[in-house]
């Protein structure tokens, strides 16, 4: 799937710091949040990239960036060659239209007094030129049965569906404005295990019908794996990891990607006998003060004094075939039940 | 397939990772879908509530007495001769149900003439502090920031005002009360309340994520608002509107009663209970029957309010 074409997205050195401040009278600030702190990577056509990270990592403020629900502290979003991250007014709306989001969780971001119809058809009324207004309530109906809802429960309201159907009314609101790209914000973590399997295969089909790509977040390793072409691995704002899902998952080469693997469960009884757990030692530090060099190196069972003066930078390195952001990166398959 | 539900027997059972499987809509000609929205069911719910028919039935027929008195008694107590100070103070008897007044007056039709003035400026007051309070507690929480700090200082100054206090300040600037001026200082003093809860509400309501998603999808402030919070944010601010409607009703009353609200020979009931009073120890009648229609007004309009809040309430329900 994965295109070699132009990429549709750019993110180059994508900074947000949400500022500390302290006083009533007269604000100063007194620090920052580094929620994300130099994040860049490029998304192709009809190409999903698995972002994936403990929480507090910055995840779903690098989506709410590439949604211009936030304003990025410096550095660029760029949809075609257009920066959205500077973009106002007009041209940020245009742009909107190629950028939509499907949210985590389906009981709060479809609004409960709207009915499915209102809520699935707003996009056309927000952006009346991509669809007259005689053929809406057929648009409407095809996107229903597109996310294999049933089109003659247009007039019914949110709270008669249950979670699953609800994120696919979430989804069609999504695809409305025929976007290029779709951001999942752990799309399937609020659902069943049995109706995850039915969204990710739903997001699947999409993207192969309407040659959609995906910037998909979730801490679900496994649900990552399976509907990724590439994996970016954050760590307290930083991408630490970028390659292919086999790269990542089967030559993993940061100590944290491996760490992370070591921690999903298998379900096989064999290789959980064989498999090496690796247990990271106390809690991620405070992104309002990230330790200085590396950031893992506080958890890092192979820091050494360079990791504390030198910040590695992401890229390829001697003894790995992909992006890595770490001074000793060498592959380690963590999980060897194949 | 633990989606299905027994109302949706097609959509959820969709076997979607292959191509998109043929759906066939579940369609029985002649069957409409009823949409059911919160408020359709809210009102399914009061209709239930022996508490809401109670105070609805009460309120109607109040409503009904303000528009049409005459349908209630065949006096007209604003035509002076029919009263008679030779009868002043006469119990209660087969042709005058509430006896006679201090100056000879019927009270029974005083007492139905005065639901008039209580009704209108219980609505009226309600309708006009529900509007300015809620707009521009809207306002102020989808703005937030200086906009909302500085608006919020100026409601704190109205509620530093004592309300009775307020009002009685209000009337003695104008020197005459009358429906007009009651209304106006009652409203005055009220709307911070609206304002503070629709700000709360719409505080609240901002940052749930259907706003978010249609601000991704590029929906600009007026939809924002006026689609998306406020039809959720209303609810409280109902509620608490049907609550005050009594409030203000027993508000005009004390005005009046001290003197500075509507003067006679205009009759509410705060009139009626304010010129009863210095021969009460011999007289109780004329100030008891105004004062427990009063009372009933009161509590039909707070169990009203208590009945919408518990229905509109998914958690109460």
């Amino acid at each position: 799937m994965a295109a070699t074409s132009e990429p549709i997205l750019e993110v180059r050195d994508l900074v947000k710091h949400f500022a500390l401040t302290q006083g009533i009278l007269v604000r100063r600030q007194i620090g920052a949040i580094k929620a994300v702190d130099g994040v860049s990577f490029d998304l192709r056509p009809g190409e999903t990239l698995g972002i994936v990270g403990e929480s507090g990592c910055g995840k779903s403020t690098l989506a709410k960036l590439l949604m211009a629900l936030e304003r990025p502290t410096s550095g660029s979003v760029k949809i075609n060659g257009r920066d959205m991250a500077k973009a106002r007014g007009r041209e940020l709306k245009s742009m909107r239209r190629n950028v939509q989001m499907v949210m985590q969780d389906p009981y709060t971001s479809l609004n409960p007094r709207m009915t499915v119809g209102d809520i699935i058809g707003e996009p056309y009324e927000i952006h009346p030129e991509v669809a007259p207004k005689g053929m809406r309530r057929r648009k409407v109906q095809d996107l229903l049965e597109l996310v294999g809802l049933n089109p003659d429960h247009i007039n019914r309201y949110p709270h008669q569906f249950s979670g699953g159907q609800r994120q696919r009314i979430g989804i069609a609101r999504g695809l409305a404005l025929q976007p290029q790209i779709i951001i999942c914000d752990e799309p399937v973590s609020a659902l069943d295990v049995s109706i995850q399997a039915q969204v990710i295969n739903l997001l699947e089909r999409l993207q192969n019908e309407l040659n959609l790509a995906y910037i998909f977040i979730a801490h679900d390793l496994s649900v990552v794996r399976h509907i990724s072409d590439r994996v970016a691995v954050m760590y307290l704002g930083k991408l630490v990891e970028l390659g292919g899902d086999v790269e990542i998952y089967d030559r993993p080469s940061h100590p944290y990607t491996q760490a992370l693997l070591s921690a999903v469960p298998v379900p096989n009884p064999d290789g959980r006998e064989r498999r090496e757990r690796i247990i990271l030692q106390g809690d991620p530090p405070s992104p309002a003060n990230p330790p200085t060099g590396c950031r893992f190196r506080t958890r890092c069972w192979k820091a050494q004094d360079i990791c504390a003066e030198q910040e590695p930078p992401l890229e390829v390195r001697p003894a790995t075939d992909h992006r890595v952001a770490c001074h000793f990166a060498e592959v380690h398959d963590v999980v060897q039940a194949h | 397939m633990s989606e299905t539900t027994p109302a949706m027997p097609v959509t959820a059972t969709a076997a979607v990772g292959s191509p998109p499987p043929p759906l066939a809509p579940e369609t029985k000609p002649g069957y409409v879908e009823k949409p059911a929205s919160l408020w359709s069911d809210a009102w399914y719910d009061l209709r239930r509530r022996p508490l809401f028919i109670m105070s609805s039935i009460l309120i109607a027929v109040l409503v009904v007495m303000a528009l049409f008195p005459s349908l209630f008694t065949s006096i007209n107590p604003m035509d002076a001769t029919t009263c008679q100070l030779s009868t002043a103070r006469q119990p209660p008897s087969a042709a005058h149900w509430f006896g006679k007044d201090n100056l000879g007056c019927d009270v029974y039709a005083r007492t139905i003439y005065g639901a008039r003035i209580s009704i209108i400026v219980g609505i009226t007051t309600t309708i006009v502090t529900a509007m300015v309070g809620g707009l521009l507690g809207l306002i102020a929480g989808f703005a937030g920031g200086a906009t909302d700090s500085v608006m919020s200082r100026v409601t704190e100054i109205f509620f530093a005002i004592p309300s009775i206090l307020g009002a009685l300040l209000i009337l003695a600037v104008f020197r005459t009360g009358n429906v007009w001026t009651v209304m106006l200082a009652l409203a005055v003093l009220a709307w911070p309340m609206t304002f503070r809860i629709m700000r709360a509400a719409v505080i609240t309501a901002k940052s749930q994520d259907y706003v978010v998603a249609a601000r991704a999808l590029g929906a600009g402030s007026g939809r924002l608002m006026f689609r998306h919070i406020l039809p959720n944010a209303v609810t409280p601010v109902i509620v608490v509107a049907t609550i005050n409607l009594g409030m203000f009703i027993s508000a005009e009353a004390a005005l009046s009663f001290l003197g500075v609200g509507i003067q006679s020979p205009d009759i509410s009931w705060g009139v009626m209970i304010s010129d009863a009073r210095p021969r009460f120890l011999e007289a109780a009648g004329p100030l008891l029957f105004p004062a427990a229609f009063l009372s009933v007004t009161v509590l039909a309009f707070i169990m009203l309010g208590d009945a919408v809040r518990d229905a509109l309430d998914p958690k109460l329900r």
